[in-house]
């Protein structure tokens, strides 16, 4: 590797910019995907590495290459610094998430209660409008109340979120869609939403449902179909 | 990524010191093998040392790899393989191939 190879990646980590390290296993020509550019086989191969955060070994026109994706976290934004958000904040951070908690209700939102959280207590419209998720990104709504959610939500379906959750009940959820429905959200974009969020593991407790909430959204992760 | 971040800081903070760096990469697997593709060794001449690909276990044969390689051999891609099948057997943690590229850091 060069040290200039070595330094762009740094800087592509840093910056938390998805990139993908080619190697020729040949000779050891090395490429930074997307900055260099790769011929088409393996252009589609780094694409499809970014998204699955997996290295793998790949053939192309004959030459055996090594696609070494480095991805910046996933990231989980949690609309609501409720309860059920301070149990599953630290353990979505043990599975890998870097987990922003958002909630303008400033008695919620304290460093108290999620040591080592980040947090934000602006509108979630501005937060989300400022955190721009994408297709990295995880977006959980946990407040019940449709004045924080709904804005959430919003921006969440107009964006790339690899998975939407919103915690309420059947009921809760239909006058949702109502409403989602109402602000312009097609059928097929309002079906992207978790709901009611987590996986029906009869969970009661505010710690069983955030497990509920992290299975689900490890199972979107990684592509099972629980 | 955390992990990854340091070992590629660590190797960038070493070439600078002066030392001559190798990076060893593992690049394919098969089987049970403790380290996943993309896990880095990073070594130098001077015997330093960090990160892994495997449990421990073919680490020397990769140190040699990356003297020659840092004495200027070409980069190489090594296998490493478990043909004994009794090593299954006793449930060795490296049963399994592994294929690992090493190269120098220039």
């Amino acid at each position: 590797m060069k040290t200039e190879t070595l330094s762009r990646l740094r800087a592509a980590i840093a910056a938390k910019r998805p990139v993908v390290l080619a190697t020729r296993l040949a000779d050891g020509e090395q490429r930074l995907w997307p900055e260099d550019a790769l011929p088409a086989p393996l252009h589609a191969a780094a694409e499809e590495a970014a998204i699955s955060d997996k290295a793998r070994t790949v053939e192309a026109d004959g030459e055996a290459w090594f696609l070494h994706p480095h991805c910046p976290p996933l990231r989980l934004l949690v609309v609501g610094a409720v309860h059920i958000a301070q149990a599953l904040a630290p353990m979505a951070q043990a599975a890998g998430f870097a987990v922003t908690v958002i909630d303008p209700r400033r008695a919620f939102a304290t460093a108290d209660r999620f040591p080592g959280v980040a947090l934000r207590d602006d509108w979630p419209d501005e937060a989300m409008a400022d955190l721009k998720p994408d297709s990295r990104t995880a977006v959980v709504t946990l407040t019940h109340d449709p004045k924080l959610d709904d804005p959430a939500l919003d921006a969440a379906l107009r964006s790339e979120a690899f998975y939407i959750g919103a915690l309420g009940s059947t009921r809760t959820h239909a006058k949702r869609v109502a409403r989602l429905k109402e602000a312009g959200h097609p059928d097929d974009a309002i079906a992207r939403i978790h709901a009611p969020v987590g996986l029906d593991i009869g969970a009661v407790t505010a710690p069983e449902i955030a497990v509920s909430i992290l299975a689900e959204l490890v199972a979107v992760r990684r592509g099972a179909t629980p | 990524m955390s992990d990854t971040t340091e070992l590629l800081d660590r190797a960038a903070a070493w070439a600078a010191a002066g030392e001559d760096v190798a990076i060893a990469t593992v690049v394919q697997t098969w089987g049970s093998s403790p380290r996943p593709p993309g896990s880095r060794l990073i070594l130098t001449r001077s015997g330093r040392m960090e990160g892994s690909v495997s449990g421990g276990c073919i680490e020397g044969a990769v140190a040699d790899a990356a003297r020659e390689v840092l004495d200027g051999a070409p980069p190489k891609t090594l296998e490493f393989g478990v043909s004994d099948e009794q090593a299954w057997a006793v449930g060795l943690a490296c049963g399994g191939r592994v294929k690992v590229f090493v190269e120098r850091l220039s």
